[in-house]
């Protein structure tokens, strides 16, 4: 499973797992330290319990009256004596051998009746499983230790007696956890085979469920066993459970209470032998679980921090700090992106040596002139400097010893005003370099490693922790994809606006809700007042993105940085959302990084596209160029994946293959694989982005002609098919 | 509102009626001769013969339990007979002091537990983390019946901060302070287990919470790291935790039984033990039922409660 690869894009990161051969299960427990230790003591307490009939101890029922209440560490009574005479290390030992067997034979009746009623009510269903599960909620409806009181009641104090009790309130987390397996199971399919080849429910329940529900069953069995020889020595503490002359550790600990104030040491040492076998069965028990349940293996819940890790040695582009003035299409050119594992200063002599920074003034707003101006932008935005300059920028996810390049040196320019559609597939790393601007990669595991994210001429990567808190949402805001997930389901929409007001503006309450309120009314929502109070559930897929627009216009942000923001929605709210987007943006001359993978998106609102694959801008240019004429396959497979009316099925998952690995990345270009264009060539060494026709610029040795189809492509109608609607363009 | 709390108690209902039928076969449960077994073997034929009488022991179990519960209903539960006092006043006494102590371990256990659930999150992986978690683990592990021991010997003997034992000082005790002081002891003794389980669950409910979208909102929106894990996290995490602390409404009800003994806190839980050695099962069955009945009540409370956070539950 390539990890980085399929998880980039959500930003999530951390489900794609590599699994590796696993170790054993034993193995893994004992690489925990804590779960090796609880085994250690328990395994000691368990030999001295097994073996007591052949230790040289005192008899533990032998009186000495003249010997009474002897100290710790007196001669013959290393722990001295209680108030009979009797030696307390003898009694301990014997003791803990009767808690010890009590405990466990109630664990084991707990696990048998509660599984056996799990697996049952899972696999029978219908109404055996509702009666049965009803009971078992019925007996968890008692407090758990009153439970155990009653049935004590029921049938008299006594260590057996007890030993039943504790076992019966056990049962129904057993039955519980057993039944949520057992229904999961029963539905599939090798249980359908077994059905009929004609084995009987006895026989399948046995052959086929039981080892499959046996973890689940060692699971809650090292939980709960702690807490079983807990409650039996706290029922013979109480005088319910052993009845002298037995004596387990809690009717000791009950015993030696009476004389507390004179020796505690013979109420104390009991309870001391309790906790430590109740604290090594825990440790174990944690460990058993985290080795035989993967979902709470450690790493898996790593909670991501307040901003991306910027790696400390991280590796810079070349000098260009003016760079900024560059056009954005040109990046890629004057820095080769690095290769993992580059020094930052190898990577510097790399930048300042290449010939296209040379050329360049050192302060050229001009200097993208020779290269065409950009079509479908206002003049204002031509000549302004950037907003966002971002240089070789290299975001990683290092998880255990792998490390996944998603973003693998990235160039980026956008204008004030200017839409720079960034496409790909997913995993392509598009929303891994966008959620890096603001440092909103998950850390754990995501890194910045290398480069510079230029923001009006500041180093974002550098900038302090206040300072980015203070740029998002303020003149940097996002625009997510799925509104319903990223909305607080707890919160109505106009709180969370006035959140971000407040965030960035002093205004009292009531001034930020009129704010908010309008911002509503600008996104176009009807009964803006009402809908202030609606919490995000209650509002349509189209509502809640335009609620999700105006949290982003709230602060008149400079740059909109929205991944994918209409994906999640269905077509016809898709445009609306899209041209409201489109129209406030061109309204205020926000400037918008626009994260998405359809290319008919993209010529719906984008003045500049830039497509990535494998972690690299692979071509970027005009809109209106690219989408007639792109010089990179693989820009023409995408652009041939878009939807054509008549022919839903043809979406992007069709270009064929997969890219590889995020963490393996082969020398060259990372498309060769997938390429119809491949020659020996493209194996070879790292492609730069070169300048192509007009506004085009690609990282591709043999690129498309003008008008030229993909020879033996994989789509066969080739060039000025799959168009998208929406932008006249001609062949 | 009121309708989505009104549903719930009604469905509170049948659970009501399944325990006082369990409570009630109590009784019919018993090995032999139910009024020998309640009266003890020494108990006077006459004796036996009216409680015989007095249980409707000659009736069919259905007509046995429709006389019960209706005697329940309107607050007669039957005679003590290690006591002679009639169950119900007996239980009530009783009942309020361990609601007293639960409630207030309770109270403790859901503060620190959340707290130390928070910050266990929050610095996952760091020294904090691991202190709690290791903590968590030794709080769940300990006796209680033992950690009281200890409590006593170290604050009462010791240093003589607390009293050892009772509620109310023998001599002019009684007043809330006075009650407090005798509180701190019992409170935290019963609280620690569910102090360790509810910081447990707290951590896992809030790491799964922090790497949800909104939360990564909430910092894109350039709120302040306090606001987004105090508020936004937390909120969130409650959501799940809730129903965490009112089954620990039950462990706490039912742990009073050692901590009360342990302390002589004036508790239903000790004069359960008592009361089940001496074999007085008609207050047994009072005082079961009535304990059982407030924690169905108590785990209404935390449903509503989580309804009330989370209306999407409704
Ligand atoms: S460099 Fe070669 S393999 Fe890569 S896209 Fe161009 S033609 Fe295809």
């Amino acid at each position: 499973m390539s990890g980085a690869a399929t998880t980039s894009d959500t930003g999530a990161g951390t489900s794609g797992k590599e699994r590796r051969e696993r170790p054993s299960t034993f193995a893994l427990i004992l690489n925990n330290r804590l779960a090796a230790a609880g085994l250690a003591v328990l395994g000691l307490i368990v030999l001295a319990a097994v073996a007591a009939p052949i230790l040289p101890l005192a008899d533990p029922n032998a009186t000495d009256p003249a010997n009474r209440l002897a100290p710790l560490l007196s001669e013959g009574h290393l722990l001295g004596t209680d108030a009979l005479g009797r030696d307390m290390l003898s009694r301990l030992v014997w003791g803990t051998r009767v808690s010890l067997v009590v405990g466990f034979s109630a664990s084991l009746i707990a696990a048998l009746f509660g599984s056996a009623i799990g697996l049952v009510a899972g696999y029978a269903g219908g109404r055996s499983d509702q009666i049965l599960m009803r009971l078992i909620d019925l007996m968890m409806a008692f407090p758990y230790i009153l439970l155990a009181l009653a049935i004590v009641a029921i049938l008299g104090p006594g260590l057996v007696n007890a030993l039943y009790a504790i076992a019966i309130v056990n049962v129904p987390f057993f039955a519980r956890n057993i039944r949520g397996i057992t229904v999961g199971l029963a539905r599939r399919e090798f249980v359908d085979a077994a059905r009929l080849s004609g084995k009987g429910p006895l026989t399948i329940l046995w052959s086929d469920m039981l080892p499959n529900v046996l973890p689940t069953i060692v699971i809650t069995l090292s939980t709960t066993v702690g807490w079983m020889i807990l409650e039996t020595a706290g029922l013979s503490f109480l005088g319910l459970g052993a009845q002298p002359p037995q004596a387990d550790l809690g009717s000791m600990l009950g015993d030696g209470r009476k004389v507390m104030f004179t020796a505690p040491t013979i109420s104390l040492v009991p309870g001391l032998m309790i906790f430590l076998i109740v604290m090594s069965i825990n440790l174990l028990g944690d460990g058993i679980r985290d080795a035989l349940d993967p979902r709470l293996r450690s790493g898996a819940l790593a909670r991501p921090s307040f901003r991306t890790k910027v790696a400390k040695g991280r590796r810079m582009p070349g000098e260009d700090v003016e760079g900024a003035d560059l056009p954005a299409d040109a990046g890629g050119g004057v820095h080769p992106p690095l290769p993992a594992g580059n020094s930052p200063a190898r990577g510097e002599i790399d930048g300042s040596g290449t010939s296209a920074a040379a050329d360049l003034p050192p302060c050229g707003g001009d200097a993208r002139q020779g290269r065409g101006g950009l079509p479908g932008t206002n003049t204002s935005s031509q000549t302004a400097t950037p907003v966002l300059a971002v240089r070789g920028l290299e975001t990683e996810f290092h998880m255990g010893s792998e490390v996944y390049h998603a973003s693998n040196g990235v160039d980026l320019t956008i204008r004030p005003g200017e839409c720079l559609g960034l496409v790909g597939e997913s995993g392509s790393g598009k929303s891994v370099t966008a959620m890096s601007l603001m440092g909103l990669v998950p850390s754990p595991p995501g890194v910045i490693a290398g480069g510079r994210v230029g923001f009006k001429g500041e180093d974002l990567a550098d900038a302090p922790d206040k300072r980015i808190r203070a740029l998002r949402g303020g003149a940097v805001s996002h625009v997510f994809q799925d509104p319903l997930a990223t909305l607080h389901p707890l919160f109505s929409v106009g709180d969370q606006i006035v959140e971000a007001i407040r965030a960035h503006q002093p205004l009292f309450k009531r001034a930020a809700e009129t704010k908010a309120r309008e911002l509503l009314d600008l996104v176009r929502i009807p009964n803006a007042a009402q809908r202030m109070k609606a919490l995000p559930h209650e509002l349509s897929g189209g509502l809640r993105q335009r609620v999700s627009i105006a949290m982003a216009l709230a602060n008149d942000p400079e740059l909109i940085i929205a991944d994918e923001p209409t994906t999640a929605l269905d077509v016809t709210v898709q445009a609306e959302v899209l041209r409201l987007l489109d129209t406030l943006r061109r309204e205020r001359d926000t400037a918008v990084l626009f994260i998405t993978h359809d290319f008919g998106v993209v010529s719906e609102i984008a003045d500049r596209v830039a497509v990535m694959y494998a972690g690299r801008i692979v071509e970027t240019g005009a809109t209106d160029e690219i989408l007639t004429d792109p010089a990179h396959p693989y820009t023409r497979m995408l652009i041939d994946c878009v939807p054509v009316m008549g022919e839903p099925e043809r979406r992007l998952d069709a270009v064929p293959g997969r890219p590889p690995a995020a963490n393996r990345l082969p020398p060259g270009c990372a498309f060769a694989d997938r390429c119809p264009r491949v020659e020996a060539d493209c194996r070879k060494g790292e492609i730069g982005l070169e300048d192509e026709r007009g506004s085009l610029a690609a990282r591709c040795l043999h690129p498309l002609a003008p008008g030229e189809a993909l020879a033996g492509g994989p789509i066969p109608d080739g060039a000025g098919s799959g168009r998208p609607s929406g932008r006249e363009v001609s062949p | 509102m009121t309708a989505t709390i009104a549903k719930r108690l009604l469905a509170a209902i049948p659970v009501l009626f399944g325990l006082s039928i369990i409570v009630f076969l109590m009784i019919a449960l018993i090995p032999g001769d139910p009024a020998t077994a309640i009266l003890g073997s020494y108990a006077t034929p006459e004796n036996v013969a009216r409680l015989n009488a007095s249980l409707g022991l000659d009736k069919s179990l259905p007509q046995q339990y429709l006389a019960w519960i209706s005697g329940v209903l309107s607050g007669d539960f039957g005679r003590s007979y290690a006591l002679n006092r009639p169950v119900i006043d007996i239980v009530l006494e009783r009942f309020s002091a361990t609601l007293l102590l639960a409630g207030a371990s309770l109270l403790l256990a859901t503060v620190f537990g959340l707290l130390a659930g928070i910050v266990s999150a929050v610095r996952q992986f760091g020294f904090a983390d691991k202190a709690i978690t290791l903590a968590v683990l030794v709080g769940i592990s300990v006796p209680s019946f033992w950690l009281g021991l200890l409590l006593i010997l170290f604050f009462a003997v010791k240093i003589k901060l607390f009293p050892a034992s009772g509620m109310v000082a023998i001599y002019g005790g009684g007043g809330p302070l006075d009650i407090l002081h005798h509180l701190v002891l019992p409170a935290i003794t019963l609280a620690l287990v569910a102090t360790g389980v509810i910081a447990r669950l707290t951590r896992t409910a809030m790491l799964e919470v922090l790497r949800q979208d909104y939360i990564r909102t909430a910092r894109a929106k350039g709120l302040t790291e306090r606001r987004v894990i105090f508020r936004h996290a937390f909120m969130a995490a409650l959501v799940s935790v809730i129903p965490v602390i009112g089954i620990q409404a039950g462990f706490v009800l039912g742990g009073a039984v050692y901590v009360e003994t342990v302390f002589q806190w004036p508790g239903i839980g000790a004069m359960l033990v008592n009361a089940i050695s001496q074999r007085d099962i008609l207050l047994v069955q009072g005082g079961v039922l009535v304990v059982a009945a407030s924690y169905v009540l108590f785990n209404l409370l935390a449903d509503v409660c989580q309804t009330l956070l989370d209306p999407r539950l409704k």
